[in-house]
Order: C-alpha cells, then sequence, then structure tokens
C-alpha cells in the first residue's frame, strides 16, 4: 500500500485530532482543578490549613524529596506492594493448579476460601499486629491477606472454563493429566493471569495501606496516619498524590506485560 | 481376515443424578487394515461416544473392542483422534503445533521432526510453518491437525465430524484432500458424520447407527468406477444418489 486515498486520510485526519482533542480536554480539567483549588485557597475561600493547595503539596514534596524522607516512605510502601504482589501471583497460581490437579481438594475447600475470600481483611489486621508484630511482616501479610483469596478462586475458575475438547486432544494424543495442566490449562490462561493481576496490584496496595495505618514506623500509609494525627494535612494530602500516582505506574507497569505476553 | 478394529456387543450408558442414558446398546463391527468406515447416523445416537470407546477415552460397560487383535488397553498408541475443530493452540506455531504428540510422547527424535517436516511441505504448510495458526485459513488448520494426528504416525484414524466447522466450499475441497492423505498414507480410518454425502463420497463401507440408544441398523458396502477416485469426483457419479437414497431410506425407516 503506497497510495492512501483521500477518504482513508481524512479518516486518519479525523481520529488524529479526535485523540488529540481528547488529550487536550483531559489535560484541561486537571489544570481547571488545581486552578479552582489554589486559587479558592489564596483567596481564603477555603481554610488552606485543611484544605492545603497544590502549590503546598508542592513544596512539601520538594522539601521531602531534598530531605529524603519522601523516598524512604515512597521504597518502603513501593516494595511492600511488589513483595505481597508476587507472593500473591505465585501462590495463587500455585493453589488454583493444585485445586485443578486435585477436584476433590477443591470441592472439599470451595466453601472455605468462599467465606475467606468475602471476609473483610481490614477485621484480621489487628490480629495480625498480635501474631506477628508491628513491622513489615505484617504490612505484607495483610496484603496478601487482602488479595490472595480471590485469586485463587478467578484462576481455578478459569482453569475450569478451558474448552474440554482441547484438553480431550491432550489425551487423545497419549497425554497425562500434567500434559493437560501445563500444555493446555497454564498457556491458554495466559491473558486472564495478566488480567487477574491487574486486579491484585490493585488490591495489594490497598492491603498494604490498611497495614501501613495500623502497624507501621514508615511507608505512605504510616505518613497518612501520622500526618492525621499531627494535623500535617499539606503532608497528607502530598501522600495521597503519591499514592495516585504510585497506583497509576504498577498498573501500567502490568499493561506492559500485558502487551508483550497477553 | 483379521480386522484392524472389531467391536462386539459394545453397550454404553451416560449416568447423571437423573438418570441413566442408555447411549449404545450391542453395537458390533469390523473395520479391515487399510479400510475406510463412515458412521452415520440421526444426532444423539451416540456415534461421538462411539469414537471415545475405540480411543480407550472411555470404557465400555460391557463387550470388548479389539484393535489389531489385541484388546484396547485404555491408552490410546497407535490411534490418531480428530476432533470436529482443528484445536490448535494460538500460542504455539503451526510447526509447533504438529509436533504436540511427539512432544507429549517425547518422541521428538530429528527423524520424526523431518516426516513432520515433509508431511508439511507436502501438504502445503511449509511457509506457514513459523506462523500462528491464526494466518491460516479454515482448511489449511484443518489439514494441520491432521499432520498433528498423523505425526504420531497412527494406524488407525478416528474422524469425528472433522469438516462440520468449516463453510461448504471449504469443506468439499478439505473433504477431498485429508480423505487423499489418508488414502496416499495408507491408514485406517473411522469417519463419525452427520452429513450422508461426505461418507458416501469418502468411505468404503457406511454403517448405519439407529437413534438413541445407537445400534448398528445397516452396513452398506460403497464401491464406484475406478475412474471417480476423489471424494470430490465420487458426488458426479451415477452411483452416488443410489447409495444417497439407500442410506437415507435406512436412516428415515426409523425416524
Amino acid at each position: 500500500m503506497d497510495k492512501i486515498s483521500a477518504a482513508q486520510q481524512k479518516y486518519l485526519r479525523d481520529q488524529n485530532s479526535h485523540h488529540k482533542k481528547i488529550f487536550f480536554l483531559r489535560f484541561l480539567l486537571l489544570i481547571l482543578l488545581l486552578a479552582v483549588w489554589e486559587g479558592a485557597s489564596r483567596a481564603g475561600l477555603i481554610n488552606s490549613f485543611i484544605f492545603s493547595s497544590p502549590s503546598r503539596i508542592v513544596l512539601t514534596a520538594w522539601q521531602m524529596m531534598a530531605d529524603g524522607s519522601l523516598w524512604i516512605h515512597l521504597s518502603v510502601t513501593l516494595g511492600e506492594t511488589l513483595a505481597s504482589f508476587f507472593a500473591v501471583t505465585l501462590f495463587g497460581l500455585m493453589a488454583a493448579v493444585l485445586l485443578w490437579l486435585f477436584p476433590a481438594v477443591s470441592e472439599v475447600v470451595e466453601p472455605y476460601l468462599v467465606m475467606l475470600n468475602s471476609l473483610p481483611k481490614s477485621a484480621l489486621a489487628p490480629l495480625l499486629i498480635v501474631w506477628l508484630g508491628n513491622n513489615v511482616r505484617t504490612v505484607i501479610v495483610a496484603a496478601v491477606s487482602v488479595a490472595v483469596f480471590g485469586s485463587i478462586i478467578t484462576l481455578h475458575t478459569g482453569f475450569r472454563e478451558i474448552d474440554s475438547d482441547k484438553i480431550k486432544l491432550i489425551y487423545s494424543l497419549g497425554g497425562s493429566k500434567k500434559d493437560v495442566m501445563f500444555k493446555v490449562i497454564v498457556p491458554g490462561s495466559i491473558p486472564m493471569i495478566i488480567s487477574n493481576m491487574k486486579v491484585n496490584v490493585g488490591l495489594c496496595l490497598v492491603g498494604v495501606i490498611i497495614g501501613e495505618f495500623l502497624s507501621a514506623k514508615a511507608g505512605l500509609g504510616y505518613l497518612i496516619i501520622y500526618s492525621s494525627q499531627t494535623f500535617r494535612m499539606d503532608w497528607m494530602l502530598m501522600s495521597i498524590v503519591i499514592l495516585c500516582l504510585l497506583s497509576v505506574a504498577l498498573y501500567q507497569g502490568i499493561r506492559i506485560l500485558e502487551k508483550k505476553f497477553g | 481376515m483379521d480386522a484392524m478394529l472389531s467391536l462386539s456387543h459394545v453397550s454404553f450408558s451416560y449416568h447423571t443424578l437423573d438418570g441413566e442414558t442408555l447411549a449404545l446398546h450391542d453395537v458390533s463391527f469390523s473395520v479391515g487394515f487399510g479400510e475406510f468406515a463412515a458412521i452415520v447416523g440421526p444426532s444423539g445416537c451416540g456415534k461421538s461416544t462411539l469414537l471415545s470407546l475405540i480411543c480407550g477415552l472411555i470404557r465400555p460397560e460391557s463387550g470388548e473392542i479389539k484393535l489389531g487383535g489385541g484388546q484396547t488397553d485404555g491408552s490410546s498408541a497407535g490411534i490418531g483422534y480428530m476432533l470436529q475443530r482443528d484445536h490448535l493452540f494460538e500460542w504455539r506455531t503451526v510447526y509447533d503445533n504438529v509436533l504436540l504428540g511427539l512432544e507429549i510422547q517425547k518422541k521428538l527424535t530429528p527423524e520424526n521432526r523431518s516426516r513432520v517436516e515433509r508431511m508439511l511441505e507436502t501438504y502445503g504448510l511449509s511457509a506457514f510453518a513459523k506462523r500462528k495458526p491464526s494466518a491460516l485459513s479454515g482448511g489449511m488448520k484443518q489439514r494441520a491437525a491432521l499432520i498433528r494426528t498423523l505425526a504420531l504416525d497412527p494406524e488407525l484414524l478416528l474422524l469425528d465430524e472433522p469438516f462440520s466447522a468449516l463453510d461448504y466450499q471449504t469443506r468439499l475441497e478439505v473433504a477431498d484432500d485429508i480423505g487423499m492423505i489418508i488414502r496416499r498414507e495408507g491408514k485406517t480410518a473411522v469417519l463419525v458424520t452427520h452429513d450422508l454425502s461426505e461418507a458416501i463420497s469418502m468411505a468404503d463401507r457406511v454403517i448405519v447407527l439407529s437413534k438413541r440408544p445407537g445400534h448398528v441398523k445397516s452396513i452398506i458396502p460403497i464401491s464406484f468406477p475406478a475412474a471417480y477416485d476423489t471424494p470430490l469426483k465420487k458426488r458426479n457419479a451415477e452411483e452416488f444418489s443410489h447409495y444417497f437414497n439407500l442410506i437415507w431410506k435406512e436412516l428415515k425407516q426409523y425416524g
């Protein structure tokens, strides 16, 4: 195709300008919100001590970057989130594989899994502090507990939905149950596994923040609680903004993985 | 003569909580070496169940199935099973797909590889070997599925309505193709289909099953003059409509 027709060119142009328009409006919305917030706080319409303002948030972030404390809190939260995310992914996959290989086991434990999955995990956090102590381990276990049960159930359900004729094919070629697992079920479930990872990374972040609220000496969740107790709203809002950016970054990380393998 | 495959008094039922469904009742027939048999019957008459039994994926409740003289032992060595759809795995290349059986049976020897490569070459797929199955047309996919089955060098081929997912034109071409390939490779084959024309044009013998519980109603030998040597040509032979009417009547008698 060396020549593009006029109609196709017009279509491509329209699409392009449409995308630009959307991008511009998104950006405009952000600027508008920030401007209203900043303006209202400077004009004294809102109390800047309580509501902070974009400029104060940026200033706070700048100061905390300069003294290095922001990096410590950010890296603690990021580290805990990644650790729990890998644990959930690994453990969820292993458990789902075992449940698929041993259907009798899955039948027995199913109601327990459903119950654990619907239990509000924040109720477990105080228990975990007593059992595991006031430390990073507790935060990670809390985060794992938020995501892992749902992950097992989702993956196992996905495994069971694989076309039964594909399974029959493996058996007809003389394969064993293990061949079915590793030649059909797992490779055929990659897109489902990755979309489950997207859910997990978000849930792990939720779990980490819950954990840090209750038992931590560092991290963005700790920073939020600490600033609320000492009434430093600049710190708190900055932490929330950084959490927003962090969750976007983690989600995009999985998107890259999806493009590569999905 | 010793048969490649013989079934004697085979019965099979499906069990559910709602009760028992007799799928096959007292089925007996045999297929000789190098013969192409087609099984036709109304839908739900247990045609596919019959293939699963022959393949050893399920066991008969009574009766026995003998293969090349020996009894099926539950393993499917020596039997190639072709399913309704190609089931080529999208996460593998065409080449890796056709090697699947050899990989499972740990027979990825250089000789086997080169045999598979020769088949890809002969049947016009070698240019697509490194591509994903989605790059193939419906007919090519079915040919790749056949090569995957033939890679294990089975003596007996079971074909479970292998063309039913294709559009009509492709279906005629692929049936022609696959019929020729099977004859050229000298395989014994059992084809299950609800398409009478397909059965008549491809088989040496048509086995008519009754409606459920399926049992053998009649066995009709098919022969065409030597000039009609491909499934597509046979459709134009005078005998074709004669066989068609004969089998049609057989099927209708039971309603």
